[in-house]
């Protein structure tokens, strides 16, 4: 919030105008034409802070509200629920909830679980994509042509059927039915490393195939190094998916020690109702803010991860 | 999709020796043939066995009466009959239809309006992380957070309450609101994606053509209706039909939010009511058939935004 508010003076006081932006960046061009009065565009500008600003704020709160209303005792929020700020300051939810629950082993789960989701999907996708790109066979196109239809197909439309699968598996109540099926059918992961496969340039490969190296030389020593940009949006994506995924652990796993997060945090709430409900914002934060750490610290790559994919989901 | 590129095969291999090399040549192909076969092997397998082989058994099921314990008995279309003439489903239905018409224009709508606006600005990194942030959050917490935002002796309530002079509103117990309520948390938790995305496709706007409309005397409104939203549309496009096939897969806000299907089933989504009817009551045939057309809806909507597309959304490249 701290850059927010020398923006709103900014807007308010002293606009940057057309002119001096031009003459501060050199490489900017003066346009000749008739622009808008001065006036008009100081609105205009003034109007894009507040928007951005009351927006800002709206996105923001729900964050906030969390963590201070964690610090607040019972007491306060039986008496005082509309108070803003905790007073006394009270950790003991975080005490609380971390005792009550096994959030550490959630963590565990949930961070393993992610862990072998992406490495499994980034070799196997990245294998389809690469022969899907690049080398010829029969029937790949229909093939592929039958991964992008697969796409359409909600996992909640096969959820019933999936469930009594991995019940004839034995992988109910287990981690495999969270992991293998992720890692081994992700049509848009192959989608995604296909198209980044094309755009690479056939001479990287070339010289290789001339010297007689195999497919799978290609593919590890010089397709592979060259996804990397492809390799890191996918593994974000899928990261992230896997991370917050709640139908499917809430179907498949029963045993508390096996709970991921989200799943966790649910049981949570359901056990301790809505009474304390400091007590169920300090499960909330500690649910929540270590993964808003790792996003302030990967910001960039994650922001891209998820415009490329977006986009090249064309 | 383009035709599949011409792969370097397609060129004799130019260090093949010259006697014989046809011959080489062939065995190498066969070689590398099987090698396609290898890659795209686990992936295959994958989908056969967890995506094909569970939606055979869901259409399979839609047509038969189990619950998991009794042999299975065929019942036809009957599955299909209870669930176009039961209530709850048709609850599910429109609360699911509700849902996508007021979340998806409102959410895309803003999510245009912030991404031109942040497009205008220097630094964004800021704005961007406060608007991205819920898209990270389990949904779960989300709706925990709002959860205990919408309560009645909440904050929210009560600044409604002082503001309009009517009583504090109940959002979670009022059928109607909390409709609302699941759409607000919805809108809130997707927007920063959407403006991401939408951000990328505004920059991806090649200045010249701005520049060029600017020359001829557009103003900022004209700009913004007549070349970026053109522009854009592509992505808003895709994006909208992506948006509409999530929202028709609500189920983690309202499970948690309001408590499974709120007051008067008022937030049964079709998903929750799959759910329900397949893990709550295990009736698998009648939760299958209802997979079945949530699957038929989702194909049927995606086909009338595709008929949408013709009119409505410009290629940058088509028209050149």
């Amino acid at each position: 919030m701290r850059a927010a508010t020398p923006r709103l003076t900014d807007g308010t006081t002293k606009p940057p105008t057309e002119s001096t932006v031009a003459i501060a960046a050199p490489g900017r061009r003066i346009r000749p034409h008739a622009r808008p009065g001065r006036s008009r565009r100081r609105v205009a500008a003034t109007t894009l802070h507040i928007v951005l600003i009351v927006a800002g704020i709206a996105m923001v709160y729900p964050f906030v509200w969390m963590i201070v209303t964690a610090f607040k005792g019972l007491p306060q929020l039986l008496n005082d629920p509309l108070s803003f700020w905790p007073s006394p300051w009270a950790p003991q939810n975080f005490i609380d909830a971390w005792n009550d629950a096994p959030f550490g082993q959630a963590y565990v789960n949930s961070i393993y679980i992610a862990i072998l989701v992406v490495i499994g999907t980034l070799i196997t996708a990245s294998m389809a994509g690469y022969a899907f790109a690049r080398i010829k066979f029969r029937g790949s196109r229909a093939m592929f042509v039958m991964f992008l239809a697969t796409q359409m197909i909600p996992m909640q439309v096969t959820l019933i059927p999936f469930y009594l699968l991995m019940a004839k598996l034995g992988w109910v109540d287990s981690h495999l039915s969270l992991i293998i099926p992720a890692a081994l059918a992700n049509p848009f992961a192959v989608f995604l490393m296909r198209q980044f496969v094309l755009s690479l340039p056939k001479e990287l490969e070339e010289a290789a195939l001339v010297d007689g190296a195999g497919r799978w030389r290609i593919f590890w020593s010089i397709v592979l190094p060259n996804l990397r940009p492809g390799l890191g949006a996918l593994s974000i994506i899928v990261a992230l998916g896997t991370w917050n995924n709640f139908l499917l652990p809430l179907v498949m796993l029963n045993s508390q020690n096996l709970f991921t997060v989200p799943l966790l945090l649910q049981s949570f709430q359901g056990q301790f109702g809505s009474i304390n409900y400091g007590l169920i914002m300090a499960a909330s934060a500690v649910a929540t803010i270590p993964m808003l750490i790792a996003f302030v610290i990967g910001q960039r790559q994650i922001l891209n991860s998820m415009a490329a994919s977006g986009l090249g989901g064309r | 999709m383009t035709a599949p590129s011409v792969s370097v095969t397609d060129s004799p291999a130019v260090g093949m020796p010259s006697p014989g090399a046809p011959r080489a040549e062939a065995a190498w192909r066969r070689r590398d043939r099987r090698w396609g076969y290898v890659f795209v092997a686990p992936q295959m397998i994958g989908m056969a066995l967890f995506v094909l082989v569970p939606f055979i058994a869901a259409v399979v099921l839609a047509f038969a009466q189990w619950d998991g314990l009794t042999p299975l008995t065929w019942i036809g279309f009957d599955n299909f009959r209870t669930e176009l003439t039961d209530p709850l489903f048709g609850r599910a239905l429109i609360n699911t239809m509700l849902i996508a018409l007021i979340t998806v224009p409102i959410g895309l709508g803003l999510a245009v309006v912030i991404a031109v606006a942040l497009e205008r600005l220097k630094t964004r990194t800021l704005y961007l992380a406060l608007f991205f942030a819920p898209v990270i959050t389990s949904s779960i917490a989300v709706a925990m957070i709002w959860q205990q935002l919408f309560r009645k002796d909440g904050v929210l309530s009560h600044a409604i309450a002082t503001i309009f002079h009517v009583p504090a509103p109940d959002w979670l117990g009022d059928p109607h609101l909390a409709l609302l309520a699941v759409c607000i948390v919805t809108i809130w938790s997707s927007l920063g994606l959407n403006v991401v995305i939408f951000l990328a496709g505004l920059q991806n706007i090649s200045p010249s053509v701005i520049e060029a409309a600017r020359i001829d005397g557009a103003g900022a409104i004209a700009l913004f209706f007549r070349v970026r939203l053109p522009l854009l549309s592509p992505v808003l496009f895709f994006s909208s039909i992506i948006a509409f096939i999530s929202s028709l897969q609500t189920f983690d806000i309202v499970f948690v939010l309001v408590a499974n299907a709120g007051p008067d089933n008022a937030t049964r989504t079709i998903v929750y009511h799959i759910y329900d009817l397949g893990f709550g009551k295990t009736q698998f045939g009648v939760a299958s058939a209802a997979s079945i057309l949530l699957l038929i809806l989702t194909l049927v909507i995606t086909a009338i935004q595709f008929g949408f597309q013709k009119r409505f959304v410009h290629y940058e490249d088509a028209a050149a």
